[in-house]
């Protein structure tokens, strides 16, 4: 059986791994790599870095820090934040990047998925799709959920899925932050639905909830950024405490 | 020092990496002497078995593969062109390896791509010294090699039981990439270049 995957979140600006704190400013944490090396030691499955910058200048500084976490770490990684073309794409890799994130671009260009998926295989695409429910239904968002858009979740994944897209990773802004638990029913509909591995994202507060995630919500892998950064849920003794609950997890 | 083929096989940085913090010199060539003289030879492979294996075809390194006689790794989609025959294309392959590659066919609890860590077992002494069975490692892939008499270790996703690593003489392949596969990878990677 393939284990189930635990996956620290790092949005970077600068180089540095930053943590927005409820949506007033925002706190440095911590040197990227060293980070990463140290989720790494700990037993991360895998880690997902997001670039969070505004600036040329930013973007450039995210590309030599892929080179540098790519030397630094033995396990996967996943890059993300103002991919929007082939091109962006493609200097990722060569920077070392296993898997690239698209989300605001590909739902402005769906095509962009194809494109990247046939060039370097649906391995490297990871579709991020942020969403909240609207009535009855999970309607998709675009820049950091600031951005409404006519994309309902689920048609939009299984899009995503038959463009190319090799995982979704789901979040959503209903409960990101709230660290009350992730949309277990949301993700148990998508796990069944696509053939593709789910990745769940927003409402970690406790090794509970990803345990609830895993089985209960069928996904593939957790992520989550605030637990592992302050040390709330260090990962040896989450992954210990899901060992022991049965879910088949690296240790 | 490792000569790492060069063929226009995709991303190779991460292999090149992982030398790197092995500490050991290496290379990336198709010039067939100096892969011929190497002491360890390793074949990446990302992507399509078809192309890949004509970009192969094109170098002439098919055949100037078949003629090392020091150690060879195919690491992926490098270790599925060293065995007969791929269902993707399909195509023929280089035939060292008495396997098949065939594509997994998705279903409820076998989703495709097989993503993520899995363990390895009935290891062979060599390639994976140090190890005792059940380690995890890291795989990618939608086509995966068929048990056969050169399978040195085996993995099972959902239903499937498939080679993770072959050997025939001095050739080896991986189907997991050690190269992303922690410590247990390092180990691995450091067995291939101490055999």
């Amino acid at each position: 059986m393939v284990a189930k995957r635990i996956i620290p979140c790092l949005d970077v600006r600068d180089g540095q791994v930053v943590k927005g704190i409820n949506f007033l400013g925002i706190k440095e944490v911590g040197d990227a790599v060293e980070m990463g090396r140290r989720y790494c030691e700990e037993g991360a499955d895998e880690l997902v870095y997001l670039d969070i910058s505004a600036t040329r200048e930013g973007r450039r500084t995210f590309a030599q820090l892929v080179e540098k976490i790519a030397s630094q770490i033995n396990i996967p990684f996943t890059v993300g934040g103002g991919i929007s073309c082939l091109e962006d794409a493609a200097r990722l890799l060569d920077a070392g990047a296993d898997k690239i994130s698209v989300n605001s671009a590909a739902i402005a260009d769906p095509s962009l998925i194809e494109k990247i998926a046939s060039h370097y295989g649906s391995q490297f695409v990871v579709v991020a799709i942020d969403a909240r429910l609207v009535g009855d239904s999970w309607m998709a968002t675009t820049h950091g959920g600031s951005v409404a858009t006519d994309k309902e979740l689920f048609s939009w994944a299984s899009e995503a899925c038959r463009r190319g897209a090799g995982e979704i990773l789901f979040t959503s802004m209903d409960h990101d932050g709230t660290r009350n638990g992730y949309a277990c029913e949301v993700y148990a509909r998508l796990s069944e639905l696509l053939p593709v591995p789910i990745i769940a994202s927003g409402g970690a507060g406790s090794a509970a909830h990803i345990a609830e995630v895993l089985t209960a919500g069928k996904a593939d892998a957790a992520l989550a950024a605030s637990i592992f950064h302050y040390g709330q849920i260090p990962i040896p003794e989450l992954k210990k405490s899901l060992f022991e609950q049965g879910i088949e997890v690296r240790i | 020092m490792v000569a790492i083929v060069d063929y226009d096989a995709g991303n190779i940085r991460s292999v090149e990496n992982a030398l790197e913090r092995l500490g050991c010199e290496f290379a990336l060539s198709s010039d067939p002497d100096f892969l011929i003289s190497a002491d360890k030879i390793i074949l990446p492979g990302v992507g399509n078995a078809a192309e890949a294996m004509e970009s192969l075809r094109s170098k002439g390194l098919d055949s100037v593969l078949r003629q090392i006689r020091r150690p060879v790794l195919g690491i992926c989609v490098g270790m599925q062109l060293m065995c007969r025959d791929s269902e993707e294309g399909p195509c023929d392959c280089i035939g060292i390896f008495d396997s098949h590659v065939r594509r997994f066919v998705p279903s409820q609890g076998c989703k495709v791509p097989h993503m993520g860590w899995n363990t390895i077992h009935n290891l062979e002494k060599k390639l994976f010294s140090g190890l005792s069975g059940g380690e995890y490692v890291y795989f990618v892939h939608s086509y995966y090699p068929t048990l056969c008499q050169d399978t040195i270790a085996t993995c099972r996703h959902s239903g499937q039981l498939f080679s993770a690593a072959l050997k025939y003489e001095n050739f080896y392949g991986t189907q997991f990439h050690p190269e992303k596969s922690g410590d247990v990878g390092e180990r691995i990677l450091r067995n291939f270049i101490s055999l």
